[in-house]
């Protein structure tokens, strides 16, 4: 580079640098500033009260249990909804019969591409008031409507399926596989077509199954695009704030019952923040929940290096 | 309290990335800063306010409001609405020429936290709802004028008496932190028992005086396919109404004060507290609930009470402005004291009764004299009248609504109750103190329902919670006496 292109290319760097540090590096400092204080969240007086917040954070069961849920979130939440992605993204761009024409998609896959796509395009907050419907505790839920009518469950016991300990989890990821299958499904499925169709056609002529096609040739060829879908959907788990605080049981403020069993780290702490006026301690979790992800995406990402296939 | 706990659930409620962009915001205000340290939490905040708005004093304006000054109101839009606090502002601005911002919001918390932070609030604010800025944080803070200037003034009514003495006793109580009057709750609520008037005619059941009557008419309803007690499953708050108010009622003021003041035999070691919540699992295990009542918002179990899917609900008197859509023309909506317990020291009339909806005046409001004015203003019964108009509830001043004015079904069964109760009427203050403590015994009180735990480890969680508070050194400067 010639001299005079080091200033022009710093100038246009210097405000995103400086934007970023401004607004996602110093709240970080802050928050971190904060945690070491008994601020209450309504005035600018507190006490400096050193690594006491985070010490109390560690005998916190509340949120011990709530990472303990995000780490479930984390595990269940992308593993299921890229197993079901890629198993549709394959039915719909490689599943279907041979003909004389080589690889195809099953029947009607076009269709089918939209129409997962569909659950995409709504809003967290709708999404929420939606499965408020289907799991309502009544025999007004559809879930509980139909199997009252099915005679599976008595009109006067229905399932308080958000309500029940053992469930609540479950029908929570229920709601994030359903809303994310379809953006997977589309994401593997362009992926999928960038894989050159000699490769599939010399597969088949070598007599190669289904499944065995799936694993040796689609899923290595993909690799790179499920490991970004596995960073999106952690980030994902490790969130989860509107759905758990609108559709659970309250807790005093954003939702996370019955019994704390589906609070997860933002719940809890938006409730210390807010609630309580505990804010100086959830700024502690704040942190720890920094740390955590860090942590977590540095993991994911070694986990899942491979040797990249050049085609 | 008009409108406690789930009054309003916008879905995800002050989100995460508001909170993110405020962060952000206050970042912003503290870059200058130098050290690290120093600057580790350094918003706006300071400067005192200068007595901007102050004119005149005179008799009919005590605390020298200025003609043409300006006044910023917020106002919680919850169940009671805002157009009360619009009619106001409209007499305020033709009677004293001071015109006013109106607000109305859910987002207490959301809107004004930054405000409060930066050092910049509003003059006025009803401080209520879900998301409402808890007043004992408030205070704590040092963000709250002592009331005590507005009340020591002459009525608006009566020139002759102080505003204090021309309110309902004890309404005052719960916005006092340490011995000051930093809130004033505004609406008189009276909390109970709900039945529809014209099902009850209908099935010939007779209101329930005591808790054997009380069980029966839900066995009845059972019977008939209608479900016993209806509750707002999904905040515990709403059952906490009824078990909270049958221990008080069963051991009186006393097991009131108990809690409030953190007794270590608040409910271990309490009879009161024992009958009250064996009575209430009673209802649980006979299956006297409205099927499903424990995972429905309120809304959702209120619109199947006025269904007439159950006979009883619990709830405050907001109720009936609340459910002002969902209820049919002739459902002649009534208020029952909660039944006895055998052996109850309170008598049936008692009522848990008292003020709600924090009205607030910022110690660093801009035009203080226009706000202690516009709260005086409040006081009058012209204004109080127009509240009761407009909100369908009563306010906390004595004989607070024109006699020409008439109620609808509910609210003017209420009148009635309060007056049946005269002075036994009883108030838990420890939800405006503790909000951890009351967030376990609702927690608690949730698993009950469900049938998860029984009344005897209920007792334990929820001494177990008033003991943790009790070794907080913050606790020891409240007493309910």
């Amino acid at each position: 580079m010639r001299k005079g292109q080091y200033r022009f290319v710093a100038g246009f760097l210097f405000v995103p640098v400086a934007l970023y540090l401004i607004f996602v590096i110093w709240p970080y400092i802050q928050t971190f500033g904060y945690s070491l204080t008994d601020w209450k969240g309504q005035s600018q007086t507190f006490k400096f009260v050193g690594l006491d917040n985070y010490r109390a954070l560690f005998q916190d069961d509340v949120f011990l249990e709530a990472i303990w849920h995000n780490i479930l979130f984390l595990i269940f939440i992308p593993v299921i909804t890229i197993l079901l992605a890629l198993f549709f993204a394959f039915m719909v761009n490689a599943g279907g019969r041979g003909r004389a024409g080589g690889v195809q998609g099953v029947a009607g896959s076009k269709f089918y591409k939209i129409v997962y796509f569909f659950p995409q395009v709504l809003s967290l907050a709708i999404l929420a008031v939606l499965f408020n419907a289907v799991y309502r505790s009544d025999g007004g839920g559809l879930l509980n409507g139909f199997l009252i009518k099915l005679g599976l469950v008595g009109a006067d016991n229905p399932v308080e399926w958000l309500n029940e300990p053992d469930i609540v989890l479950w029908a929570l990821i229920l709601v994030v596989v359903w809303h994310g299958v379809g953006f997977y499904l589309v994401l593997f499925s362009a992926a999928m077509q960038s894989v050159p169709r000699d490769i599939y056609e010399a597969a088949l002529i070598d007599g190669a199954s289904r499944s065995q096609s799936f694993f040796r040739i689609t899923l290595p060829l993909l690799w790179d695009t499920v490991q970004t879908a596995w960073v999106y959907l952690g980030i994902v788990a490790m969130d989860m704030f509107v759905l758990v605080s609108s559709m659970t049981q309250n807790m005093g403020a954003y939702g996370g019952g019955p019994d704390h069993h589906s609070d997860v780290m933002s719940t809890v702490m938006m409730r210390n923040f807010l609630y309580f006026g505990k804010s100086g301690y959830a700024c502690a979790m704040g942190v720890v929940m920094l740390l955590l992800t860090l942590v977590l995406s540095v993991v994911t990402l070694r986990a899942t290096r491979r040797e990249r296939i050049e085609f | 309290m008009g409108s406690t706990s789930g009054e309003n659930t916008t879905p995800g409620g002050v989100g995460r990335r508001d909170l993110i962009k405020r962060s952000a915001a206050l970042g912003l205000i503290s870059v200058p800063a130098m050290s690290f340290l120093s600057a580790c939490a350094s918003g706006g905040g300071g400067g005192s306010s200068d007595d901007e708005g102050k004119g005149k004093t005179s008799k009919s304006n005590p605390f020298g409001a200025e003609k043409g000054g300006k006044l910023d109101v917020v106002i919680f839009k919850g169940g009671y609405g805002d157009d009360y606090a619009k009619a106001w502002e409209a007499d305020y601005q033709k009677k004293l020429g001071i015109t006013s911002t109106h607000t109305g919001t859910q987002e207490i918390t959301g809107k004004l936290q930054p405000r409060f932070n930066a050092g910049n609030p509003p003059d006025i604010v009803d401080d209520s709802g879900a998301q409402q800025i808890k007043v004992d944080v408030l205070y704590k803070n040092g963000q709250l004028l002592d009331l005590a200037e507005v009340l020591d003034a002459p009525s608006v009514d009566d020139p002759s008496k102080k505003v204090r003495d021309t309110l309902i006793p004890g309404t005052l109580d719960p916005g006092v932190q340490e011995g000051k009057v930093v809130a004033l709750n505004y609406i008189y609520t009276v909390w109970g028992l709900w039945y529809s008037g014209k099902l009850f005619k209908e099935k010939g059941w007779t209101a329930p005086k005591t808790w054997d009557d009380f069980l029966a008419i839900c066995q009845d309803a059972k019977k008939q396919g209608i479900g016993g007690l209806a509750h707002q499953g999904k905040y515990p708050y709403y059952i906490n109404v009824a078990i909270m108010d049958l221990i008080a009622k069963k051991g009186g003021i006393d097991a009131v004060k108990a809690i409030d003041n953190l007794d270590p035999k608040a409910f271990v070691g309490s009879d009161a507290a024992q009958a009250g919540i064996e009575a209430i699992y009673e209802v649980v295990e006979k299956g006297l609930l409205m099927p499903g009542t424990n995972g429905l918002t309120h809304t959702e179990s209120q619109t199947r009470w006025n269904q007439y899917k159950a006979a009883f609900i619990t709830c405050g008197s907001w109720l009936e402005n609340e459910q002002l859509k969902q209820t049919p023309s002739d459902f002649d909506m009534k208020f029952l004291p909660m039944p006895l317990l055998s052996g109850s020291t309170m008598p049936f009339e008692a009522i848990r009764a008292g003020s709600g909806e924090p009205f607030i005046i910022p110690a660093k409001a801009k035009n203080l004299p226009g706000a202690k004015e516009f709260m005086r203003h409040m006081l009058s019964k012209e204004w109080s009248t127009l509240f009761a108009k407009q909100a369908n509830s009563l306010t906390i001043l004595k004989d607070g609504v024109d006699s020409g004015v008439t109620l609808r079904p509910g609210t003017q069964s209420t009148v009635e109750a309060s007056k049946a109760a005269g002075s036994n009427t009883f108030r838990y203050i420890y939800p405006d103190w503790y909000s951890e403590m009351d967030t376990a015994i609702q927690n608690a009180s949730n698993e009950l329902m469900a049938k998860r735990i029984q009344p005897k480890e209920w007792l334990k969680r929820c001494q177990a919670a008033v003991d943790r508070q009790a070794k907080d050194p913050a606790s020891k400067k409240n007493h309910h006496d």
